[in-house]
């Protein structure tokens, strides 16, 4: 039997629109969820004060400027890193081998799980180089983590900047750099901080990278080489201990807040850069 | 700037653009490092294949976790596949360019919501509505691939629609000019030709299912056993992994980090697999 | 007339492809040279090696000598940048710089390090008066490059090259994408502007070359077929396939 085309259509148009409403609808109630039980709890106190009894109560401080802290570290020692590689890769060089194996290099980095990268930071990091469960381990380790992130976002926004800008910048007697610094970097900056955005957003949503090299004191740190506890980290413990699902909605709740901030602005700066281009 | 010169400039450009695959090498060294003489020493066949998860009594056979790994990535898949790969046809044909630049961001917008809250909202909507409704403990192999089924929506979705949106409008046109229907040319026309970029959607959904740790841990029950049915509960590499490292020593430490290589090997094979389908793609154009 | 390009056997490869053979010509200074042929026949692949604009493409070789005031721009330790200083060149579609109008002109000056404002301002009016548009901008100069006319734009990429204050300006079918009336302007100020400088045009149009070209040189497959003073290429070419191309009967 051979049912008509336009039954098979508009089956196929139900099967594939209610999939999608399916896939949004889940997705939106996680967030709705959250937000709803977690946002009572969230206020001020529970912000600026310092955990208590393992998080049973008090409020978040310390895990908020962990959270503040490790993403900041890691963006530093990446950013640079990752600009310098994509710059490289779209200004300074052709196609050859070499960058084939660094492109090949990123993508598989960006593949790695983050369990990968806990147990590399804890090995590497805290053991082998003696930094111990420390700000300093879990930010390198990170940084290690977004490094891929911002490469490729870098490389996009890089190549997005029209060829006709760069000639016209070397036939006015520009060197590479000159026309990179005066040209190329300016027109790529949107993009560039989208990558960096980006890079924040999983930061601070990590867990199992961070709590093999950061530790989980909720001791407020005083340098780089003491232990903290980020928000996505102090959420994990309260709910797998039981210790308080109170305090963990809201700690939950903000987490997500942070993280959607953070995307928006990427997007909403992504936007503006696509917006600024056509 | 003159302070380096224009040859300074390049040499530490091309320096720093090594960064990403020395950290990948790095990586790579201290993991084999750690985890492979214990591979070595206690045999591969009987560290992948025994069931006898001891670490007191030295007894070191992951089998299990392989097979609750497996398990949980395979159910991820059913789950996650084919309601992405629906889901991305459906916004990139169906839906007006408008709604779908909308959209297209929400849902990537979810691929940055900590594997945590996944997990949180396994442990506190899904494990119960199992528990109640199909028995078991709630937390089980079921609970683990839904969870992980949805984690990886957004990576099908958005890649799987970057695929189907590089297919050429003209394909589409030529198409729809020789009497065929919407549905006809999608799955005739589009899907075929954006066949490879779907297929490696699917691939990194994977990887990311057989890495995730956090969630699976707190979903999953954590028991080291061979599951026999989807309402068992079960631990997954990674998350034999997280659960014991902190207190693991020794030769038990060694077994952990050689699990870490375990996936460390299977992740990258499948990355580069995935990244070849994508790069054939892009030849294709 | 001075010589300032002595170009001798000159042949040029892109990925192993032939596509300039053994050009040999003098350009004088003080004047403007026509460059005249077909799509494909290498007049702006000759245009862009005489200021090594052609390198920053990858597969590209050349052969023979380029001899600027004696010296082979191709020669060893010959410097690229030092090159394009001296000879500017203002490209087939506008582009102005995303930038104000203002620093796009200064845009050559600043590289090469001038800092002094008085000095920038006083090339940014000369450059743009010489371009013919100072008027139409004055009083507007911090607004983006990018909301000029196409016409305008092009003017001021013109000016963003005599900022510089080069010795040749090259220019690869500068009028392709204007108006009769905006070509009309960039021609009278070329025709102005080579009483100071050398000036090279290649050219889809042959009735622009015989209007403003002093000289004018036929390229057709790679090759130099001939070169000659415009009144004599356009009235009696000595070989047919001048004849051919100048009069419309080419195909």
């Amino acid at each position: 039997m051979r049912i008509h085309p336009r039954y098979t259509q508009r089956l196929a148009v139900t099967i594939l629109g209610g999939a999608t409403l399916l896939t949004l609808a889940v997705l939106v109630f996680i967030i709705v969820f959250v937000l709803e039980k977690g946002l009572p709890v969230v206020n001020f106190r529970f912000l600026l004060t310092n955990a208590e009894d393992m998080g049973r109560s008090g409020g978040i401080f310390t895990t908020l400027i962990g959270t503040i802290v490790l993403p900041l570290l890691a963006i530093i020692v990446a950013a640079p890193l990752g600009i310098s590689t994509a710059v490289y890769l779209t200004e300074y060089t052709l196609e050859t081998k070499v960058t084939k194996i660094i492109r090949f290099g990123t993508d598989c980095l960006a593949g790695i799980p983050s369990i990968i990268f806990g147990l590399f930071g804890f090995i590497f990091f805290v053991t082998t180089l003696g930094l111990g469960w420390s700000i300093l381990s879990g930010g390198l380790t990170l940084a290690f983590m977004i490094l891929p992130t911002i490469i490729r976002t870098t490389e996009e926004a890089v190549k997005a900047v029209p060829k006709s800008y760069r000639q016209v910048s070397f036939s006015l007697g520009a060197t590479r750099w000159q026309t990179v610094k005066r040209i190329i970097l300016p027109n790529a900056l949107p993009g560039i901080l989208t990558g960096i955005m980006l890079g924040i957003g999983r930061s601070i949503g990590e867990t199992a990278a961070v709590i093999f090299t950061a530790g989980s004191s909720l001791r407020l740190p005083t340098s780089i080489f003491d232990s903290t506890r980020t928000m996505a980290v102090h959420f994990y413990i309260l709910a797998r201990e039981g210790l308080s699902s109170e305090n963990a909605y809201g700690t939950a709740a903000t987490l997500i807040i942070a993280v959607l901030a953070i995307n928006l602005t990427a997007y909403w700066m992504m936007g503006r850069f696509i917006a600024k281009r056509s | 700037m003159s302070l380096i010169g224009e040859r300074g400039v390049r040499r530490i450009l091309a320096v720093t653009a090594f960064s990403a695959i020395s950290a990948l090498l790095l990586i790579a060294l201290f993991i084999l490092n750690e985890g492979l003489p214990f591979i070595f020493r206690y045999g591969l066949h009987d560290f992948l294949l025994k069931s006898d998860w001891d670490p007191q009594a030295g007894k070191f056979g992951i089998y299990p976790m392989v097979a609750a790994s497996l398990w949980v990535t395979f159910g991820a898949m059913v789950v996650g596949a084919p309601l992405g790969v629906a889901g991305a046809i459906f916004l990139s044909e169906f839906v007006p360019k408008s709604v779908m630049r909308v959209i297209k961001p929400t849902i990537e917008l979810l691929a940055a919501i900590p594997s945590v809250v996944y997990g949180f909202i396994g442990v506190m909507v899904l494990a119960p509505l199992i528990r109640t409704q199909l028995g078991g403990p709630g937390l089980s192999l079921l609970a683990a691939s839904i969870i992980l089924g949805i984690m990886i929506l957004p990576t099908v979705i958005s890649i799987s629609i970057d695929s189907i949106q590089a297919v050429p409008q003209s394909y589409r046109e030529g198409s729809l000019a020789l009497g065929a229907t919407t549905w006809q040319t999608i799955h005739m026309v589009t899907v075929r030709a954006a066949k490879s970029g779907i297929i490696a959607s699917i691939i990194l959904g994977m990887g990311r299912a057989i890495g995730e740790t956090m969630a699976v841990i707190m979903v999953a029950g954590n028991a080291v056993k061979i599951p026999h049915s989807a309402l068992d509960s079960v631990r997954s590499l990674t998350a034999n992994i997280a659960l014991e490292m902190s207190y693991a020593t020794g030769l038990h430490r060694q077994a952990l980090f050689a699990t870490g290589v375990i996936l460390f090997v299977v992740i990258i094979i499948l990355n580069s697999f995935a990244i070849v389908v994508l790069r054939k793609r892009v030849y294709k154009k | 007339m001075d010589c300032k390009f002595d170009i001798q056997d000159l042949s040029v490869y892109w990925r192993g492809n032939l596509s300039l053979k053994k050009v040999s010509l003098k350009i004088s200074s003080s004047q403007i040279l026509g460059i005249i042929g077909p799509a494909g026949s290498g007049k702006t692949t000759f245009l862009r090696s005489l200021d090594r604009m052609n390198e920053l493409e990858p597969g590209f070789k050349a052969e023979g000598r380029v001899l600027l005031d004696g010296e082979d721009i191709y020669g060893a330790g010959y410097d690229a940048v030092t090159l394009r200083k001296k000879v500017g060149m203002v490209f087939a579609l506008p582009v102005a710089l995303p930038m104000s109008v203002y620093e796009n002109v200064v845009y050559g000056p600043r590289l090469a390090g001038i800092r002094n404002h008085d000095r920038l301002d006083e090339l940014v009016e000369q450059s743009l008066t010489a371009a013919f548009m100072w008027n139409e901008v004055k009083d507007r100069l911090d607004m983006s490059g990018l909301r000029l006319s196409g016409g305008q734009q092009q003017r001021l990429c013109l000016a963003r090259v005599l900022a510089m204050e080069p010795e040749v300006i090259l220019l690869d079918e500068p009028c392709s994408g204007l108006d009769p009336i905006s070509t009309a302007k960039i021609e009278e100020a070329l025709t102005e502007l080579k009483k100071k400088y050398t000036i090279i045009l290649v050219t889809n149009n042959t009735k622009q070359a015989a209007r403003i070209a002093d000289q004018t040189a036929f390229f057709l497959m790679g090759e130099l077929i001939e070169m000659g003073v415009t009144d004599r290429i356009f009235t009696a070419p000595v070989h047919k396939q001048t004849d051919d191309y100048v009069t419309g009967r080419f195909g």
